[in-house]
């Protein structure tokens, strides 16, 4: 199979509010940074992905808003009603099927302008089964959190240590709007929202946009001096309905993460993979993740909050919630690091790195990337 | 580049207003097409869905509430999306899957149930306009395409009754077609008569609202010849989105179907579409689009498409048989699956398998094309039997 790099990538900052800006003026400034980074002009791209939730971005068909501030009019471009990963890996396909030589992956989140946004994920429900039972998006993670400790025995105060880890992480990237110094009291004292799980445990949401320039290996090589190759991607969905999902792992982890393994040639994750950047809209999720991703067994990650290269970037509770935009900046992060660009955070080996995302309650879908250098 | 075959398709019925939920219409064209070439979901190695805007369903994130129904359960799956031009999107997202080489097995799912919408899925159109720019307007979309309409007819000096003759053919081409929601064998001063929506739009050139799914199974070559001795292959995909702005155009021609167009015809070898295609389902949602369209996708001059059809050589027996299905006027319009319905028709077509509607001379060369967005989206998918 044709290999495929990421050759470009930009990011705004991330903000918890974002006044002066529309979302097409947060695209356009993340496409110019990938654009400049990636040495094209949007000339040279020949096709466009944008990965967005219509009711998120407030249109009945939001794919209409993507081309005029990607400089993508009249090219081919779509939208992927999903995660950045899953768009990334749709470029992935044009580009190894050989119809493109080009592409470019966009992502954003304009969460500031959703006035209700748990109403809005309420109605992702199954509307004749769930929806009526007027569920909050939480409350449905605080189920999940509480079954997902009971089945694997890690417990509240080690997801505490991730959202302190995390945070403290934010720190450190310039990006992040939730940086912190918090100790575990603080999170563990603050308000209960749907028991086990607390206000802190939630990550806060955020305004940004990533946009990255993906190309096959010939151009890779004339147009970047850092390629960071895409080295295995998966994705996978389990199911939405609350009755028959499998509430104590993550299963749509596990099956993204063999694929993604399987096609980079992974046989032992946590020896050859440096950085790892998981998916924590609640911090639950983290430790869920890392079992499910094979760098721990089942149960032991909360013993190594501290000890995993995990979400150094801040990670969702630290940068803040992207929407569909989460995968990229997980994957943003590993592009960094990969590239030596770090700055404070930099790890001192990162060549192989992966990035998973979760598309929130209600879904029980996720995808994975590994990259390399 | 992998070649990529289709080996197997199933529609629902289209109706106003089905029983069904959506996962259950999504599942029944699923088995419907499984089926159909002796798969089962264990052969299946990847899920795509093509549905369009979730204000129709009524259900946020509408790709994730369909995915177990659509046979995505525990599989990879994912959603793609283009407004109206998603049914024929969906089936180039699958070729995506199976040219790549990531799957060898692609299962592609078009479903819309737009009768959730209350009290009418207009409704659903108010919020696709610029929220600054449009929205204070409260423009509907049938007055937009009223306003195509009129440039259309204007540039070529057509009049309502050049128009309406779409209509007529396609509905009546429906009375052959089992899925159809309102076949009818009407005459051109039926659809003068019937009512004004926004001038020049009357009610019969306007396809309906529709509940219904479809789905076909794409597999690569190698898989393909173990499953059938009739795969059509798809042979050319393209697609392109114009400005957001659509304001600032020029409404006579469609510019985007021809850029998706030129794609297809370059990859599948296609020199002169004019004489290469032998049966076309342009979109049809608003009677003048199909000629719109032909134009578009170069099956005949500009301002032409409106003679052809006087001429009758976009009838079945004809030259070139446009819409042999009866399309979305006389098939019934849910969105995604009526794209999906069209390239459905052509894989029929270039199989001999379409019955009643079969066009005569063995076919071997067809194009399905869609449209969305605001004036501005055009998909298109050629297929070839050999």
């Amino acid at each position: 199979m044709k290999r495929v790099a990421i050759i470009g990538a930009g990011s705004t900052t991330y903000r918890i509010k974002s006044p002066d800006v529309s979302y097409r003026e947060m695209i356009f400034d993340a496409a110019t940074k990938a654009y400049r980074d990636a040495g094209v002009t949007h000339k040279d791209i020949q096709s466009f992905v944008t990965c967005a939730e219509d009711l998120n971005e407030g249109y009945s068909i939001a794919d209409e808003y993507t081309p005029d501030q990607l400089g993508a009019v009249l090219k081919p471009m779509q939208t992927v009603p999903g995660d950045f990963i899953q768009g990334l890996a749709t470029a992935y396909m044009m580009v190894t099927a050989g119809l493109f030589k080009i592409v470019v992956v966009e992502a954003h989140s304009k969460f500031s302008n959703l006035k209700t946004p748990n109403e809005i994920q309420a109605f992702a429900l199954d509307p004749v089964y769930n929806r009526p039972l007027n569920f909050n998006p939480h409350f449905v993670a605080g189920l999940e959190m509480n079954r997902y400790l009971h089945d694997s025995g890690n417990n509240a105060s080690q997801c505490a240590a991730v959202v302190v880890k995390n945070r403290k992480n934010a720190l450190k990237n310039p990006l992040a709007a939730y940086g912190a110094d918090l100790n575990l009291k603080d999170v563990e004292s603050s308000e209960e929202v749907s028991w086990p799980l607390r206000r802190h445990d939630i990550s806060g949401k955020a305004d940004g946009c990533i946009v990255m320039v993906i190309a096959d290996e010939d151009t890779a090589k004339n147009l970047s001096k850092k390629p960071v190759w895409i080295k295995g991607i998966g994705w996978c969905s389990d199911t939405p309905g609350l009755e028959t999902r499998e509430w104590g792992r993550a299963v749509y982890a596990e099956l993204a993460a063999k694929k993604a393994y399987q096609m980079a040639g992974i046989n032992n994750p946590a020896k050859e993979i440096d950085v790892i950047e998981v998916d924590d809209e609640y911090s639950y999720k983290e430790l869920e993740h890392l079992e499910a991703l094979g760098f721990c067994k089942k149960g032991e990650a909360g013993k190594m909050v501290n000890e995993l290269p995990s979400n150094i970037s801040g990670g969702s509770l630290g940068m803040g919630h992207l929407l569909e935009a989460s995968g990229a900046a997980r994957t943003y992060e590993i592009v960094t690091q990969l590239r030596g660009d770090a700055g404070k955070r930099q790890l001192k080996k990162a060549n192989a790195g992966l990035a998973q995302s979760w598309r929130g309650v209600p879904t029980t879908t996720g995808a994975v990337v590994i990259l390399g250098n | 580049m992998r070649k990529v075959a289709i080996v197997g398709a199933g529609i629902t019925k289209f109706v106003r207003r089905a029983q069904e939920t959506g996962k259950e219409l999504s599942f029944e064209a699923a088995r419907m097409a499984l089926d159909s070439c002796g798969l089962t979901l264990k052969d299946v190695d990847a899920v795509t869905h093509g549905t369009a805007p979730d204000a129709f369903d009524g259900v946020h994130m509408k790709g994730e509430y369909l995915s177990d129904g659509s046979g995505g359960w525990r599989k990879p799956y994912m959603r793609n999306f283009v407004g109206g031009g998603t049914g024929v999107f969906s089936p180039i997202h699958g070729f995506f899957h199976v040219a790549s080489g990531l799957a060898d097995v692609c299962l592609v799912v078009c479903e819309e149930k737009m009768s959730s919408c209350h009290p009418h899925p207009q409704g659903a159109f108010k919020t696709i306009f610029d929220h600054t720019l449009e929205q204070p307007l409260n423009p509907t979309l049938i007055w937009i395409f009223a306003l195509e309409m009129n440039r259309y007819m204007n540039r070529y000096g057509l009049t309502k009754k050049d128009i309406a003759l779409v209509s007529v053919k396609n509905k009546k081409n429906a009375l052959d077609h089992p899925a159809a929601q309102i076949p009818e064998d009407i005459t051109v001063e039926d659809v003068l008569k019937s009512e004004t929506l926004a001038w020049p739009v009357n009610r019969l050139d306007i396809s309906p609202a529709s509940d219904g799914a479809a789905a076909i199974v794409l597999t690569s070559e190698e898989r393909a010849k173990r499953i059938t001795d009739k795969p059509v292959w798809i042979s050319g995909v393209g697609w392109n989105i114009d400005t957001a702005y659509w304001a600032t155009k020029d409404l006579y021609y469609p510019r985007y179907v021809e850029k998706a167009a030129r794609q297809a015809y370059e990859m599948a070898g296609i020199k002169e579409p004019h004489k290469e295609i032998q049966v076309a389902e342009p979109y049809d949602p608003f009677s003048y689009k199909e000629l719109h369209h032909m134009e578009g996708l170069l099956l005949c001059k500009k301002g032409e498409a409106a003679r052809l059809t006087a001429d009758g050589v976009t009838q079945r027996t004809g030259n070139l048989p446009t819409c042999p299905s009866g399309g979305a006027l006389g098939v019934g319009n849910p969105i995604a699956a009526t794209g999906l319905m069209k390239v459905i028709e052509i894989f029929l077509q270039l199989r001999g398998e379409a019955g009643k509607r079969q066009i005569p001379g063995n076919p071997k060369v067809g194009v399905a094309q869609a449209w969305g967005d605001l004036m501005q989206v055009g998909t298109v998918v050629v297929l070839r039997s050999a």
